[in-house]
């Protein structure tokens, strides 16, 4: 297995200015993501997960710090290198779905391919083989208003996998679904994070959050916990009582 | 991405909102529909004025008294008496000109003519029987001015036909009967056939008399008003132009030809002024119709903006999953340009269709130019790329995040 880690990210701030007011959003966060890793991002609001994710999916730049994702540094890319990093690197599945109205789930599914430069004959094969896995090759030809929201998020997992990311970010992907779809949801990471894919999480909810390996808590900006370094740590103290 | 892609998702997108789209199509449809039409409109007029010149008489030049810039000084050499009948004479005569084979001497003036019960005001022309052949007029029942009548002044007279309606009604033959004008009566020998044409161009609304008649019986001048020339083919205008020139400023004795008692004009130069009026009439109207279609593209340009408003958020999903700036404006002004391409060719069908209706109106000539068609077609893409230019690129431009969060 490779030993390179997917995520570093070392010493991360965000700050927002506006004219009178300076926000730490993000307060030196430094931590480390290893490939296959399944991760929970949680915190209360206003602890700056949002902002964090959004440095993670390259949709935002922090403002000081380094982060290198698949090899890649990306902090300090122009925007249409962000674009091509998050086509590529990372498939997102937001809380809201963000499907195109009034579109097919195919046509949802293929819009990423376009985007990378996809041959015509190969992007529609491939985004069938996804849509079969989250199981929904019945519904290929309704458009995403006609499907409920646990299979339209289900989509949107057959999106983000498309183009076979380096991590798959997943920002509150049951916020908006009713309880018994959003287990069909969690079953669908569990069984991708179980194939070898790496997946970072957000969300509030602490039963959601089980279902991950490592859980990091955030705080003020800050990693007030990260679950990785207890057991680092007991690791660790098992190593001293070994000695 | 191809381009049939964009130009499919486009489509697929304008279709979703069609009272949207239709209605931001109508402003580019009526500017470039109403262009269409008034070129069109324009050109026929010009078609039409050209051709109505045309048949006052072919390869005809004019003499006229007076130097060519009337007015202030110049009008003090020769005035208007400087042309006279031996002149004319002249001309005919001269063995230096080869290229002319018509002299018609006339002398025009309105006068207020009455019969019976009625009168009418109008052109009497006093002409010789060359006149017939040199502006192409011929008799539609009687006879023409003769050279007898002109030898010994008879006191005859030939009607154009608007003046036999004036005169005794529509239809009426007034040949025998009998016309007053300046006291003086005068027998109707013939009456001319209709040449159409209105206004300063009207060849109905004319009495002929023989020349002499009118100088010195009617109207007491020993002067032409003018001296009209049929020269020998078209192509000769010009030596005949020289040739007349030359001859009379030497009969006139005047050396320095911007000091010339008289001036020559050709009926090309005629049509050439016309051309250059009614030219300048027709730009006026595209002018006109191009503030339409500028004012069109600006609606355009507000519902390209409403619209990337609108989809903000999708713009913002789109740039999450990885379409680069470029992706996105061309996404855009692809919209816009099937918007005005579409309404370029809705409003060229329907300015073909307003140009024939008008033709069929006003009984003028349909003309409709390839170019003009061209020109809607190339200025409605144009104007798609200019008012999408800036929407396009405030979509392009926005930030993803900030798009996503957008409600």
């Amino acid at each position: 297995m490779d030993n390179k880690p997917i995520i570093q990210a070392k010493h991360l701030t965000k700050i927002y200015k506006t004219d009178t007011l300076e926000t730490v959003a993000v307060d030196d966060v430094s931590f480390r993501v290893e490939k296959g890793e399944f991760v929970a991002i949680m915190g209360p609001s206003g602890s700056g997960k949002s902002t964090l994710m959004h440095i993670l999916g390259a949709l935002d730049k922090p403002t000081s710090g380094e982060y290198i994702l698949d090899e890649e540094k990306v902090e300090k890319l122009t925007d249409d290198e962000l674009a091509d990093i998050r086509n590529r690197k990372i498939g997102f599945v937001f809380q809201a779905f963000n499907l195109l109205p009034r579109t097919t789930t195919l046509k949802n599914v293929i819009l990423p391919m376009i985007y990378a430069g996809i041959p015509r004959e190969e992007r529609e094969e491939r985004a069938k083989k996804f849509l079969k896995m989250v199981g929904l090759e019945d519904r290929m030809n309704h458009t995403s208003n006609q499907i409920s929201g646990g299979q339209q998020q289900r989509v949107a997992i057959a999106r983000a996998l498309v183009l076979n990311p380096s991590i798959i970010l997943a920002d509150e992907p049951t916020g908006n679904i009713a309880s018994a779809q959003a287990e069909e949801i969690m079953a669908i990471f569990q069984k991708l994070n179980d194939e070898g894919h790496t997946i970072i999480m957000i969300t509030h909810e602490s039963d959601i959050a089980e279902h991950a390996k490592r859980v990091i808590h955030l705080k003020d900006g800050k990693i007030f916990d990260d679950s990785s370094q207890h057991q680092q740590r007991i690791a660790k103290s098992k190593d001293s009582l070994v000695i | 991405m191809e381009l049939r892609e964009i130009i499919s998702e486009g489509l697929g997108t304008l279709t979703l909102n069609k009272t949207r789209t239709g209605l931001a199509i109508l402003g580019i449809v009526i500017g470039i529909g109403s262009v269409i039409a008034l070129v069109s409109l324009g050109q026929a007029t010009q078609k039409s004025i050209q051709e109505q010149i045309q048949s006052l008489g072919a390869n005809l030049l004019t003499i006229q008294p007076g130097a060519v810039n009337e007015g202030g000084v110049r009008g003090a050499a020769g005035g208007r008496t400087s042309l006279t009948l031996e002149d004319a004479k002249a001309i005919a005569l001269s063995p230096e000109i080869t290229d002319i084979q018509n002299v018609s001497p006339e002398f025009s003036r309105r006068a207020q003519v009455t019969t019976g019960g009625s009168n009418t005001n109008t052109q009497i022309v006093g002409a010789t029987s060359e006149y017939a052949p040199v502006h192409e007029i011929a008799v539609s029942s009687g006879t023409f001015i003769s050279q007898r009548d002109v030898d010994s002044m008879t006191k005859v007279a030939v009607l154009g036909p608007q003046v036999v309606s004036d005169l005794f009604g529509e239809g009426a033959n007034p040949i025998g009967k009998t016309i007053r004008v300046s006291g003086k009566t005068l027998n109707i020998v013939g009456v001319t056939v209709s040449k159409g044409g209105s206004g300063f161009l009207n060849r109905d609304d004319i009495i002929y008399v023989p020349l002499t008649t009118a100088q010195k019986v009617l109207f007491g001048a020993d002067y032409l008003s003018s001296i009209a020339l049929e020269a020998k083919s078209q192509n000769v205008m010009t030596e005949a132009q020289n040739q007349v020139g030359y001859f009379l400023l030497a009969r006139h004795k005047i050396s320095d030809v911007t000091q010339a008692d008289f001036s020559i004009t050709s009926q090309q130069d005629i049509i050439n002024t016309v051309s250059a009026t009614t030219g300048t009439f027709t730009s006026l109207l595209s002018g006109i119709a191009a503030i339409s279609l500028l004012v069109g593209g600006i609606g355009i340009m507000n519902i390209m903006l409403v619209t990337v408003t609108e989809r903000t958020r999708e713009i913002g999903l789109r740039k999450a999953l990885g379409a680069k700036k470029r992706v996105i404006t061309t996404q855009f002004l692809a919209e816009s340009i099937i918007l005005t391409f579409s309404g370029g060719v809705i409003g060229a069908v329907f300015g073909i269709i307003a140009s024939y209706v008008i033709s069929r109106l006003i009984n003028s000539a349909f003309i409709i130019s390839p170019s003009s068609i061209l020109l809607a077609f190339v200025v409605s893409a144009a104007i798609g790329i200019l008012f999408g230019w800036y929407p396009a690129n405030k979509a392009a431009n926005l930030q993803p995040i900030e798009a996503l969060r957008y409600e």
